[in-house]
């Protein structure tokens, strides 16, 4: 326990800070490090080293390498750079490597080398070439920032979204600025540079001059300036060794030191962590690294070798050739465990625990004093929050062990947040092996989040790990584990030397009907890399149509595309996929398609071509001859065109479109009884119809006379209710009652009643001994006067009772 | 305002609440005042899930209905048509968009498609240049709407034409899709069975959807056990029949549309004293109807013939309530009858309305022509001379009835007979053309085509084995306290409601040699579960079934399924589902070939 504190250096009363070693790297540098440009990413990310750059030496025969190496020193790619001079690297926040030349070109490349894309930053800049450049990250992005040979600054504040601003000019500069950084206050960037004692501030529209408060007189030139990682702080380092510190909008000093070293240091940055007060920067030089913050004191560390300095988060990375360190401060809760002679609860029951794995009752002694302080819960918590703090898995697993020890003497201590602690030890101890070299400290990996995570160790390929995370996180899956299955597939298929099946069937195995996978993705990578076929065997796979159809239709399989769409049942797909069709192949050839596929046909025939719909049917009709009534009853109907013609143009009046039955009754009601007889034979009316015809015609016309003709000229074949109905209905009551006595037995009643006989109707249902007819006689006596009938049919009902 | 939606089993004002959110969504994308443009078919059925009042507090002002040449003038930011995905529609816009760019100050435009976005009608307004005038251009999946606490319709009116005739699946599509969105809401349905062939097509699509939404699976527990479809062809009898449920009745004489009725006003004139020469009013009386009126949901389902013993009744409670204020002295019991009195007032109104409505609905079945139609249904459904030219018929044709009341007749007798003798077909046939016109043979065709009319083939007619093994004929019913579904028709029990019954008790494997006779396979598939979410039902506690019909479902139908619902000893509870709902006559007129 002793030695553990041993890395701590105090730096004023109230701070710690310690150094360790993350890594001894093993990349097999031929160079010093000096003589190369190098760029690291932030948050345990990968390194860039631009081996040979274009030094005033020239040594313009030899193309310089371009090398990637994780942080733990682990090559990745090693490549020819063929390109232009380069003045700048740096990370994209997507782990994408940006490279500046000199004339304003920016190349992307992906992590392994791959080149993605290039962009550039303006005319302006190709003419006056790049002087200095840097790449910086905000919550909008990464972007870059240039200060051209006119020492005019031109920014993008996202090289996602490329939108390039030139800053103002300032007025009055000849020379290059001494240090320049780019500042982020209120969503927009602005460029902070030095000229002599002066600086200035940029933004879109002006240049204004700033002084920091409480700055000392007698600064004739600020060397180095350093902005914090959230942009809050800033450092200025002056030409009479001394440092001010404070916020990044001028408005307050901090603190303020003078190490007395005039030499312009390499390399200047912040080392601080979030919701700590402790404010502190990290100067280097060749040589020497100084931690300077609110105290008289700083804190001194000897340089072996070259070395590089990565701000981070929470502290600074240093790597050199031979090892990769990590300074920061020590965080409260680490402080109060391992201080010496610390009296924390969480100190005690660290205590506790060892004293218990000795088997000594010093642990009851311990643990007592923490339980009448009533402080267990609280050390507990602390030695849950001190294991993330750690970097050696020894170290974690003691605190963890005392938390558990002393979660035992808790009733009621939720265990999720132990649960999660360890679980996310486990993953960063998985990501920190030397192999994988993503050292993140617990506070990274919180701002970073695990999806996060996840996307960068697919970016290193790494799937089985992060398959493996996933599991263990037992995260859903759709976020997790087919995401990145989809990955490993798209970076499958790009594996040219593997065949078409080999990949198929290899992708298949692994994703199988995992859900949330989209095999369409995939296929589509595999159309961009030109491997067609293995796309379409991918497509296979894909469950959604919507998906499969529009890509198949991009690769010109128009005809699997449609069967695929009518298999989905999409009708909107189908349509899309004819409409291409048509424009795509010769008439002929569309038919034959669509002839294969009768839904298609159909719906085509439906709404593309707009068919007019009884065209269509009728030409069918013809067409099924065979159907013989269609035939005749379209030859009846064209027969009749031709007989309404003729008539009207012997009759005069309007018959065309009338149906038969219509054009008879026009006939009748017209007078011309013989025409009409003689259509009704042509088109073989049969008789009912041809007297009801008649009947409501004659009734119509209410020619009374014609019609007791026509019910004399032969027996009616629909009896002679109708007539009487009919009659009722133009209310004529003397010709109803003349059908009434005409109407046979079984409705004899009915049209008695009908003309308002209801005695004579009681007879004849009294005659035939009905009851129904009883009955509906009975319920149509209304009145005073059926009272006698009424009577009479409840004594023949009485009396039919008694037989 | 929509409660009754949530006094079912299943509380199907979660799905309104969910297409509401949707809409509200939408709308606030579009910042700013707007004005809506509406397809005039939609506004009914939005009607049921979003009054104006919301579309106002999201800031639209004006609405037009979408019609040809330039929009009337509207100082409003966005303008969004909602629309069906037709292409027709599509031309309009354009024309709408084209003429509104050339007025001046320029406004946004969105556009809405419902049920679904078409990338065909993105072409065809890509073709006439206006495509990228859109900014948003979104779908509103408004398959299913909710109508009632257990009744949910797509109000595709020509689904039934489209399958069956077309060979157009794009409502089966719908209908998926709409399966699907319930089914996120309310849990994976674990059983699903089926008879007929769009049946299997739809189960076949769900089950593909599924697949293709395997990543956003829900844990939803499953609120019905058993989903079943069933084709309209499977049952093409039910619908030809007069319906006797007094809203069966209503919607056969007047046509229910998005559950309002329009009714003519004589009857609901007010009736006061001193003012005999008001005149009447002359507009439609409009009413909606559902179950949020209490008198209306307990009547809806009876018998028309039991109706007329419950309103008096009704108005016996109602009236001795009013008098019940002579008895109350002291002044919390007047207080307490004050606070009953809109409740009372309101169901005072109800009764009047309901009984103005059941008068002149008794003034049409009392009819002798009512009176003899039904006879000869019921002497079809329960096999009598179905094999011969009907006289009744004949003579409505001579005396030229309304077609469609011809057409449901021949079709009647059709399918209660297999199908016609030749010589019976073509002599109806024949008497139709030379009566209603030539033109009527496209008509004719396409009942063919649905199999509503049809030649007898084969030796046998097989209808007569179905009603008896099924029981669709029962000589003994109840009008005022059935005991079985044959209620709703006065005799005959729908054969589809048949099948569901059959179904949950004792499952279809009793009835398999009639399924085969009926048209279409028959299939059960599992959808199945994460082991968490399999329900362990308690004893005694009810099942719950979808049933979804597809090609449109009746009110008798509907009135069938709750009297099962309601049987104590049922054993399980059904929630309709439905592509229309329909009656004969609605049916017959969609499948009418129309004028040109």
């Amino acid at each position: 326990m002793d030695c553990y504190t041993a890395n701590w250096n105090p730096l004023g009363d109230s701070a710690f800070y310690r150094k360790y070693e993350l890594y001894s790297m093993d990349w097999d540098l031929k160079e010093e490090l000096r003589d190369c440009l190098v760029a690291a990413a932030p948050y345990g990310g990968p390194i860039a080293l631009l081996r040979n750059p274009w030094r005033k030496e020239k040594a313009a025969s030899v193309r310089p390498m371009l090398e990637i190496y994780s942080a733990s020193g682990v090559p990745l790619v090693s490549l020819l750079w063929k390109s232009g001079p380069v003045v700048s690297m740096g990370w994209s926040a997507e782990e994408e490597l940006l490279c500046v030349q000199e004339d304003g070109a920016v190349l992307v490349y992906g992590l392994h080398g791959d080149f993605r894309r290039h962009f550039s930053m303006g005319n302006e800049v190709l003419q006056n070439r790049v002087l200095d450049a840097r790449i910086f990250h905000t919550e909008l992005g990464s972007g870059v920032a240039i200060l051209t040979g006119a020492h005019r600054f031109t920014l993008s504040a996202n090289v996602g979204d490329l939108k390039l601003r030139r800053m103002p000019e300032v007025p009055g500069l000849q020379s290059a600025p001494s240090c320049w950084t780019t500042l982020f206050q209120e969503r927009v960037a602005h460029i902070l540079l030095a000229v002599g004692p002066d600086l200035y501030l940029l933004d879109h529209a002006t240049c204004s001059v700033v002084t920091p408060p409480g700055l000392p007189p007698g600064v004739t030139s600020f060397l180095q300036m350093a902005v914090s990682f959230t942009y809050r702080h800033l450092a200025l380092f002056t030409d009479t060794g001394y440092i001010w510190m404070g916020t990044a909008s001028f408005t307050d000093k901090l603190c303020e030191f003078n190490c007395n070293i005039r030499a312009p240091p390499k390399q200047m940055v912040w080392c601080t962590r979030p919701r700590s007060k402790e404010r502190a920067v990290v100067v280097a030089w060749e040589r020497r690294l100084m931690v300077v913050g609110n105290a008289p004191e700083s804190i001194q560390f000897v340089l072996d070798e070259d070395s590089y300095l990565v701000p981070e988060l929470d502290g600074v990375r240093i790597f050199s050739r031979n090892t990769h360190e990590f300074l920061h401060e020590v965080p409260v809760t680490s402080e109060e465990i391992f201080k010496i002679a610390s009296m924390a609860p969480g100190a005690l029951l660290l205590e506790a625990q060892k004293e218990y794995e000795k088997e000594s009752q010093k642990a009851d002694e311990y643990l007592r004093e923490i339980q009448e302080l009533g402080q267990l819960t609280q050390a507990v918590q602390q030695c849950i929050e001190a294991a993330g703090h750690e970097h050696r898995p020894d170290m974690q697993k003691s605190l963890l062990r005392a938390a558990s020890f002393g979660k035992c003497f808790l009733d009621r201590f939720p265990p999720d947040s132990f649960v999660r602690m360890c679980q996310d030890l486990r993953v960063l101890n998985a990501i920190r092996d030397y192999h994988i070299g993503i050292p993140l400290t617990y506070s990274q990996y919180k701002q970073l989040t695990i999806q996060v995570l996840l996307d960068r160790l697919v970016l290193r390929r790494l799937y089985p790990l992060a398959i493996q995370i996933c599991e263990y996180l037992r995260l859903p899956e759709v976020q997790g584990i087919s995401r990145i299955l989809a990955h490993w597939a798209c970076y499958k298929v790009q594996q040219k030397d593997v065949s078409d099946e080999d990949v198929a069937r290899a992708i298949n195995q692994k994703l199988g009907d995992t859900p949330g996978v989209s095999y369409s993705d995939i296929a589509a990578r595999a159309y961009g890399c030109g491997r067609t076929e293995l796309a379409i065997k991918l497509l296979e796979y894909e469950p959604r149509s919507g998906e499969q159809v529009p890509l198949l239709l991009k690769m010109k399989r128009s005809k699997l595309a449609l069967s695929k769409a009518i298999e989905s049942g999409d009708t909107d797909l189908v349509f899309t996929v004819l409409l291409h069709l048509k424009n795509e192949l010769n008439r002929g050839d569309f038919f034959m398609t669509l002839r294969n596929q009768p839904m298609a046909l159909s719906l085509y025939r439906q709404r593309i071509e707009g068919r007019v719909a009884a065209l269509q049917i009728a030409a069918d009709a013809f067409y099924k001859a065979k159907n013989e009534f269609a035939a005749k009853a379209t030859e009846d109907q064209m027969r009749l065109l031709r007989l309404q013609r003729r008539l009207e143009d012997e009759l005069g009046g309007q018959f065309l479109d009338l149906s038969l039955h219509d054009t008879v009754t026009t006939l009748i009601v017209g007078g011309h009884n013989k025409r009409a007889e003689q259509l009704s034979r042509d088109f073989r009316i049969p008789d009912k119809r041809l007297w009801w015809l008649k009947l409501t015609a004659l009734a119509d016309l209410e020619d009374w006379e014609e019609l007791e003709k026509f019910s004399k000229s032969k027996k009616s074949p629909i009896g002679y209710l109708p007539f009487v109905e009919i009659c009722m209905k133009q209310h004529n009551k003397y010709e109803a009652k003349k059908y009434a006595s005409r109407v046979g037995p079984e409705q004899k009643v009915k049209a008695l009643l009908l003309v308002g006989d209801v005695a004579q109707a009681a007879d004849v249902a009294i005659e035939h001994r009905s009851e129904a007819e009883l009955s509906l006689v009975l319920s149509h006596c209304t009145g005073a006067s059926d009272g006698a009938t009424a009577d009479k049919i409840q004594r023949a009902r009485t009396q039919a009772q008694k037989k | 305002m929509a409660a009754h939606l949530s006094y079912g089993r299943v509380n199907l004002n979660v799905l309104r609440e969910a297409v509401r959110r949707e809409l509200r969504e939408f709308l606030d994308k579009c910042a700013g005042s707007k004005a809506i443009v509406w397809d005039e078919y939609l506004t009914g059925p939005f009607g049921l899930i979003a009054q104006y009042s919301l579309l106002k507090e999201h800031e639209v002002e004006k609405m037009f209905t979408l019609k040809g040449s330039r929009l009337p003038p509207a100082d409003v930011k966005n303008i969004i048509f909602f629309v069906r995905p037709r292409l027709e529609l599509m031309d309009i816009i354009a024309e709408n968009v084209l003429s509104e760019d050339r007025r001046g100050p320029t406004r946004d435009f969105h556009i809405l498609f419902v049920p679904r976005r078409s990338l065909l009608c993105e072409q065809r307004l890509k073709d006439l240049g206006v495509l990228g005038s859109f900014i948003h251009r979104e779908e509103y999946s408004l398959d299913l709407i909710p109508f009632d606490g257990d009744l949910l319709s797509m109000e595709s009116e020509g689904a039934f034409k489209d399958c069956y005739l077309e060979g157009d699946q794009t409502s089966l599509y719908h209908a998926a899709k709409g399966m699907m969105t319930l089914q996120a809401l309310y849990g994976t349905i674990p059983q699903i069975f089926g008879k007929g062939e769009c049946a299997r097509q739809v189960a076949n699509m769900m089950i593909r959807m599924k697949r293709e939404f395997t990543g956003s699976q829900n844990s939803i527990f499953p609120v019905f056990d058993n989903l079943l479809l069933i084709d309209r062809n499977v049952d093409l009898l039910t619908p030809l029949a007069t319906q006797l449920t007094y809203e069966g009745l209503i919607d056969e004489i007047y046509g229910i549309q998005n559950s309002y009725v329009k009714l003519p006003p004589e009857k609901f004139a007010p009736k006061k004293q001193g003012d005999g020469g008001k005149e009447l009013p002359t507009e439609a009386k409009k009413l909606q109807l559902n179950s949020a009126e209490e008198l209306y949901a307990e009547i809806r389902d009876k018998n028309f013939n039991a109706v007329g013993s419950v309103l008096s009744k009704k108005a016996k409670i109602i009236s001795a309530a009013f008098e019940e204020r002579h008895n109350a002295k002291t002044v919390g019991e007047i207080k307490q009858f004050v606070s009953q009195l809109p409740h009372m007032q309101a169901a005072r109104g109800s009764l009047a309305n309901h009984t103005s409505i059941a008068e002149l609905i008794k003034d049409v079945t009392t009819s002798e022509d009512f009176f003899d139609k039904l006879t000869v249904e019921q002497e079809f459904m329960s096999g009598i001379d179905t094999d011969k030219v009907n006289n009744y018929i004949e003579d409505c044709i001579a005396q030229k009835h309304p077609l469609i009341k011809v057409l449901r007749l021949v079709c009647l007798q059709s399918v209660c007979n297999s199908g016609l003798k030749q010589k019976v077909l073509d002599y109806y046939k024949r008497e139709i053309l030379q009566t209603y016109g030539y033109e009527h043979i496209l008509t004719l065709h396409n009942l063919e085509k649905a199999g509503l009319l049809k030649p007898q083939t084969g030796a046998r007619n097989s209808y007569p084995t179905i009603r008896k093994t099924l029981r669709l004929w029962m000589d003994d019913v109840n009008e005022q306290n059935p005991t079985d579904i044959s209620y709703v028709y006065s005799g005959y029990a729908p054969l589809s409601v048949r099948l569901a019954q059959l179904l949950s008790r004792p499952g279809w494997r009793s009835i398999e040699e009639v399924l085969r006779i009926l048209p279409g396979p028959h299939f059960e598939e599992r959808q199945p579960l994460p082991t968490g979410l399999q329900k362990k039902r308690q004893p005694g506690e009810n099942r719950v079934t979808l049933i979804f019909f597809l090609g449109g479902v009746t009110f008798a139908e509907i009135a069938a399924l709750r009297f099962l619902s309601q049987l104590e000893d049922g054993g399980t509870e059904y929630v309709i589902a439905t592509t229309k709902l329909m009656n004969g006559t609605s049916w017959i007129e969609a499948l009418m070939e129309k004028p040109f």
